[in-house]
């Protein structure tokens, strides 16, 4: 039986709940009332899983690393292939649920923020798809790193809006975002793209990316007859992790989430949010988050845009007081090292987020045996990070 | 029926209360003590203490920015409870309600919280991201020190309008139309109903904010209720002396701003 979290006020232990203006009160109980209903309705269950199907290409792939295991000469490796996902990440499995509930909402006009893009991009698209508008909320300095995915939105026909407070970052973004629906809740509808947020969106995100363990686990026990040793996936805000982790939570699998230490936790630029944040309230949900010692909120740092976020889900935040996920954090330069030897060992460019997991699995799995087995969640393809990569490794290929 | 008094006694009027809010700390602490005192003598009968917030989620652009300079000038939270016996010393009578988001009560602790309020003598508090689900350990303990918690209530509260209006202490902030704070052109006509409804169940003033921008809207809402909350627009008066407080014409900076809020109150 899978743990009763959240529980009716929206908490996870310690963590969760409503932190919002009270504007937001009434639309958070209609979406609440909404996703309660609809979660039981078969017809929207099946509506949500042929979609994922028929138009995201569902289910993903599970890959055997034949190379890097023998790289390694330690557990066998597997990835669960979100970057197969049609756009290019897990994204889009979240985008299409929420998207289906505003239409059965009536809500004809969804807002979403983005970082590195994927989650604007993943909106966009299924905005397109069923005939609603769509307004993408991006930082300024996001909107510069990420020229390709920003293009991507407009040619979908979204409206991509600049966020110039704060750093013009991801967390100014949702601000920006939080702020537009506070105004214009009566017809829009608020797409989150991770499990964060106010109640019920940490619950909703996570049992609309739940997907992705789900698969893995029957994928893997076809394969292997017995689940993984240890699962491994990158954690921003962490929806990618929740979405592999939530159906293991009862298993014997330990499961591992990897945060983003930029250039190191010792350093002011990492983001680091368990590691090295406290408890407190961001974005309507108290959680773990990097603040100073007067409340403020500091801006984190991460060579990846999705992962570059000062908080973390509230569920996180309670499987890391409960011990029940271990936490671990990888510099910008091991990624990047784990991504170019993913990309040459077995032909696939995986995300500059997705490539955190593979650095953490990669320093373990030398040290396990080789009837052991490990399952890595590659969340995202990594073309949308090309230019990043050439500042990189111009002088390396 | 109204209750007769509140904030520890100091509040005796319950209607055509003018409350307006500044931010501690913009441009100075200097400064928010003189322009305090300034709104003090044109009438205010209480005053609405904002603290300055990295994330500032339910106030608009003009805020953001007075936000962004107290931070500048280095207020926090402590320092501007800290800040209210410093405006008691110069003068200011009137009760003051220290408006803060909730994340920085959380990293001072509830207990020490509200010593500081006491020792410091807030007499009310505005917690914006603290609905009443979230708010009752605070609301009880705020009761013990015989502090008023200041509870805001939406046109989209629907039914829980009865319920927030029935606990409010103080006096009941109504959020006169959807949106995050700043100055709007029109009064929405469904606010004037929606405040009817509150009034019936509430039995603290209630007095109405966001979006009031002009001394029609002020003289609009002082016909149907019983208080106005004036934010954005007194802090477009702050902002439009900061060039004259950097260049030292400090006097002609308060007396630009007491002219500005004569005319918006008057």
């Amino acid at each position: 039986m899978l743990q009763a979290f959240p529980d009716l006020k929206g908490r996870y232990g310690d963590f969760g709940g409503k932190y919002v203006p009270e504007t937001l009160m009434g639309p958070l109980q209609e979406l609440e009332a909404a996703l309660d209903k609809m979660m039981t309705d078969p017809d929207f269950i099946e509506e949500y899983h042929h979609v994922l199907k028929e138009y995201a290409g569902r289910p993903t792939s599970l890959t055997y690393a034949d190379k890097l295991t023998d790289h390694f000469k330690g557990a066998k490796i597997y990835l669960k292939r979100e970057d197969l996902n049609h756009t290019g990440a897990h994204k889009l499995n979240n985008a299409i649920g929420q998207a289906l509930l505003a239409k059965r909402m009536g809500k004809e006009k969804i807002i979403a923020e983005t970082g590195a893009g994927q989650h604007g991009v993943a909106s966009a698209t299924v905005a397109a798809k069923f005939g609603l508008q769509c307004i993408v909320f991006m930082g300024e300095e996001d909107i510069r790193r990420q020229e390709l995915n920003v293009f991507r939105m407009k040619l979908l026909g979204a409206e991509v809006v600049s966020v110039s407070s704060g750093n013009g970052t991801l967390k100014d973004a949702t601000n920006e975002a939080i702020r537009y629906w506070v105004a214009n809740c009566e017809d829009h509808f608020y797409l989150i793209g991770s499990v964060v947020g106010p109640h019920p969106y940490p619950r909703m995100v996570r049992d609309f990316q739940r997907i992705i363990g789900d698969e893995s686990k029957r994928q893997f026990l076809e394969v292997e007859k017995e689940l993984p040793e240890r699962i491994f996936a990158c954690v921003g805000g962490g929806s990618n992790a929740m979405g592999m982790f939530y159906p293991f939570l009862e298993d014997r699998s330990e499961l591992i989430g990897v945060e983003a230490a930029g250039k190191g936790i010792d350093t002011p630029e990492h983001a680091a949010t368990l590691s090295k944040g406290t408890p407190g309230v961001i974005h309507g949900s108290m959680t773990y988050l990097m603040q100073d010692e007067n409340g403020q909120i500091t801006e984190p740092y991460s060579i990846s845009a999705g992962l570059d976020y000062p908080g973390i889900g509230p569920e996180h935040a309670h499987l890391f007081q409960t011990e029940q996920v271990r936490y671990e954090a990888v510099t910008d330069r091991e990624a990047l090292d784990a991504l170019k030897l993913l990309t040459q060992k077995e032909g696939i460019i995986p995300a500059i987020e997705s490539a955190h997991a593979l650095a953490q699995a990669f320093k373990e799995v030398p040290f396990m045996n080789k009837n052991e087995t490990i399952l890595i969640n590659l969340s995202g393809r990594g073309d949308k990070d090309m230019a990043t990569l050439m500042e990189h490794f111009q002088e390396e290929v | 029926m109204l209750t007769k008094t509140s904030f520890q006694g100091k509040l005796t009027k319950t209607d055509n209360l003018f409350i307006p809010f500044i931010v501690a700390g913009d441009p100075s602490s200097e400064f928010t003590i003189q322009f305090a005192l300034r709104l003090q003598e044109e009438g205010a009968d209480v005053l609405e203490l904002g603290v300055p917030y990295s994330d500032p989620l339910a106030d608009g652009p003009t805020i953001q920015r007075a936000a962004q300079r107290a931070l500048r000038a280095g207020m926090s939270l402590r320092k501007a409870i800290e800040l209210v016996p410093e405006l008691r010393r110069k003068g200011l009578t009137i009760p003051v309600v220290i408006f803060t988001y909730y994340n920085p009560v959380i990293q001072i602790g509830h207990e020490e919280f509200f010593q500081l309020l006491e020792e410091n003598s807030v007499e009310g508090l505005l917690i914006p991201d603290l609905p009443f689900e979230e708010s009752g350990e605070i609301r009880q303990q705020a009761e013990q020190k015989n502090i008023e918690f200041i509870s805001l209530i939406a046109p989209n509260s629907d039914q829980r309008i009865k319920q927030i209006a029935e606990h409010a202490k103080g006096f009941l902030y109504c959020v006169s139309s959807l949106g995050v704070t700043g100055e709007r052109k029109d009064m929405a006509p469904e606010a004037l109903s929606f405040i009817k409804k509150v009034k019936q169940y509430s039995q603290v003033p209630v007095a109405v904010g966001f979006g009031i921008s002009s001394n029609e809207h002020v003289k609009l809402v002082r016909s149907h209720a019983d208080g106005v909350i004036i934010g954005s627009k007194i802090i477009r008066l702050v902002e439009a002396e900061i060039e004259n407080i950097a260049n030292g014409k400090a006097d002609e900076a308060l007396d630009h701003f007491t002219i500005g809020v004569r005319e918006l109150v008057k």
